[in-house]
């Protein structure tokens, strides 16, 4: 069965002709009220993706249900990081909403052949735009921020980081780990360990910053983590035995 | 000498988790089924090891976790 409501409108437009009252209320909802879908469509993946590659009769109808649900799942995601947006106007945080549901949506439709039917559609379709809105948020809040990037004296006294400043002040495994940061990671590995880990700058704005990707970032994260993990555990620091499980 | 226990939870989250885990863009490929074998009842971490261990020590993807599951929950 395909999906069965057909949202009004010019085809392409997905429901792009909102009003500033409409968008002000829209921001204005809460994290809950976004989980409650209004209407539900059926859950049949074989039927979104035939309607999805279909002819424009049906494909349009079904581009348009689509758009829609992933306009509320920008919107859920974006009101549950309200509080790390707070300069941002709401009709901005509508329009960054459109903006993740559009993005969600070519590449949607880009990867339809390579849905596996693994889970619903719905839930692969809404991970999507979960990824945009998030990284939109995340960017948008950390704009204007200065990420820094040096991989020197990261751990000094006169640090105010929360995470640094414990490491410089806390027990005996915390100085240790001062020190194999200082001494065992690459110059690299530090940088990245240093704004991931201790100055919770997240993943997305620095891959943006120092021009990579989010998997490369983390890569390097995890391989420095073991490295750390490894020596701490080698001088008595921590309960468990190193180990070398990997991040592919 | 184990640290003490705000240290200790401070160690752990700086060292992320001990185990074995899969990475950001594989996170990304398995999370629907993840999310969706979670709320059928089935042993997701068991069908898809390394999901769990990556979820606990990247901050993004649990994020994004959290909110599929309580999208996928509702529909």
């Amino acid at each position: 069965m395909l999906p069965s409501r057909v949202r009004r409108g010019a085809p392409g437009s997905y429901a792009r002709g909102k009003t500033a009252a409409g968008a002000v209320a829209n921001v204005g909802m809460t994290v809950a009220a976004y989980a409650r879908p209004v209407t539900r469509p059926p859950e049949d993946s074989e039927a979104w993706v035939a309607a999805l590659g279909g002819p424009p009769a049906v494909r349009e109808p079904a581009l348009a249900e689509l758009h829609g649900l992933l306009l509320r799942g920008a919107r859920f995601e974006l009101a549950r990081r309200r509080a790390s947006l707070p300069h941002l106007p709401a009709d901005e945080l509508d329009d960054l909403a459109h903006q993740a549901a559009d993005d969600a949506l070519a590449a949607i439709l880009a990867k339809l052949g390579t849905f596996r039917r693994a889970s619903r559609f719905t839930t692969w379709a809404y991970k999507f735009v979960l990824l945009e809105a998030g990284v939109k948020a995340r960017r948008r809040a950390w704009q204007g921020r200065e990420v820094p990037l040096d991989d020197g004296d990261w751990a000094v006294a006169r640090d105010q980081r929360p995470s640094a400043q414990r490491v410089v002040e806390g027990g005996e495994a915390l100085r240790a780990l001062g020190v194999a940061v200082r001494e065992s990671l690459t110059p690299h590995q530090r940088r990245v360990f240093r704004a991931l880990a201790l100055d919770g700058v997240p993943i997305d704005v620095l891959a943006e910053r120092m021009g990579t990707t989010r998997g490369a970032l983390y890569k390097t994260l995890h391989d420095a983590r073991r490295k750390l993990r490894a020596r701490l555990a080698a001088e008595g620091h921590l309960d468990e035995a190193p180990t070398m499980g990997g991040a592919t | 000498m184990s640290p003490d226990r705000p240290d200790r939870e401070l160690l752990a989250r700086l060292l992320g988790p001990a185990g074995p885990e899969i990475g950001c863009d594989e996170c990304f490929e398995l999370i629907d089924e993840y999310v969706d074998l979670e709320l059928a009842g089935e042993d997701a971490d068991a069908r898809l090891p390394g999901m769990r261990a990556h979820l606990e020590g990247c901050p993004a993807c649990r994020e994004e976790h959290e909110s599929l599951r309580a999208l996928a929950s509702d529909t």
